[in-house]
């Protein structure tokens, strides 16, 4: 496969477009399945009642809002490195899809808080971090809305994401590294987790469903993006008569 | 299953506030950001006819 062909936004224009049924396909049959499982398969917690279904939502929506930092990171550095305005258009495209599962995590978060600490919210570790990750969200968003020569937005917001994706593993191990109220990881790669096999299934085929909803959206929203900027009148080579009749 | 009704399902053993305003709010924002994306392309398309 001849990547190279992918890397104009003449290209990827029609190839985001005929991606998207698919992850949105998969997104809603993901998630229909771990609905279904979360609520009619997994049993009630002994402990925490039936409030601990709230997971369903809040772990894969806050795993997202770290998973797509480091994404939104990584397409940053790409862009920075190759000056690759792709790169620099699905960090973009990434970023309010990322600040809206931050704010979906802290708001279920203290849903799940409220019956069970007794508190909506606590000022704990792993809050207060997640909580600066919607600042670094926010942010970076207007940081580049607020620049009006596009290729300088790109830039500084890419350095902007790039600097702030050391709070990422500041979030993963506040649970380890400080006494916080939020328990720690109940699911992780080294350990057997320590649920029952339909909570766990849910709550992971949840987030592979929240996976795919996140790509559909995020190509959709990048599509837009590329429209968006061929509107935009181009400083960076001299204008053709032809251009700016165009234009006009 | 482990529901005995309809009514106690939507109690969700007492918690259903917490838990149906979790799950409405992330179904309202995620429908919510599909929608504002769906308006964006079309305004987006739009434009391009324009010229």
């Amino acid at each position: 496969m001849n990547w190279l062909k992918y890397s104009s936004s003449q290209a990827l224009y029609p190839f985001a477009g005929r991606l998207i049924p698919w992850f949105t396909a998969a997104a809603l049959g993901l998630i229909g399945v771990g609905l279904y499982v979360g609520f009619f398969v997994a049993p009630t917690d002994a402990t925490q009642g039936d409030a601990y279904r709230i997971i369903f939502v809040h772990v894969p929506a806050a795993w997202m809002s770290m998973f797509l930092y480091v994404i939104m990171a990584i397409w940053a550095g790409i862009g920075l490195g190759l000056n690759a305005r792709p790169s620099f258009m699905m960090a973009q495209a990434i970023a309010p899809t990322g600040a809206l599962f931050t704010f979906l995590a802290l708001f279920t978060g203290s849903m799940w808080g409220k019956p069970t600490w007794g508190a909506w919210w606590v000022w704990d570790a792993r809050l207060t971090s997640e909580l600066i990750l919607l600042f670094q969200y926010i942010g970076i968003m207007l940081l580049r809305s607020s620049i009006d020569d596009l290729r300088r937005a790109d830039r500084a917001s890419a350095v902007l994401a790039l600097v702030g994706v050391v709070n990422v593993p500041i979030i993963y191990f506040s649970v380890k590294w400080w006494n916080t109220l939020h328990q720690g990881a109940s699911v992780s790669i080294t350990a057997a987790p320590t649920m029952a096999g339909a909570m766990v299934t849910a709550m992971l085929v949840m987030a592979v469903g929240f996976w795919m909803y996140s790509i559909a959206v995020t190509l959709a929203r990048m599509r837009c993006v590329i429209v968006e900027r061929e509107r935009q009148p181009s400083w960076g080579k001299p204008a053709s008569v032809t251009d700016v009749a165009e234009a006009r | 299953m482990q529901w005995g009704s309809v009514a106690e399902f939507f109690a969700m053993g007492g918690y259903g506030l917490y838990v149906w305003t979790s799950f409405g709010v992330t179904a309202l924002c995620m429908g919510g950001e599909v929608f504002a994306v769906w308006r964006r392309a079309a305004a987006a398309a739009e434009s391009r006819n324009e010229l």
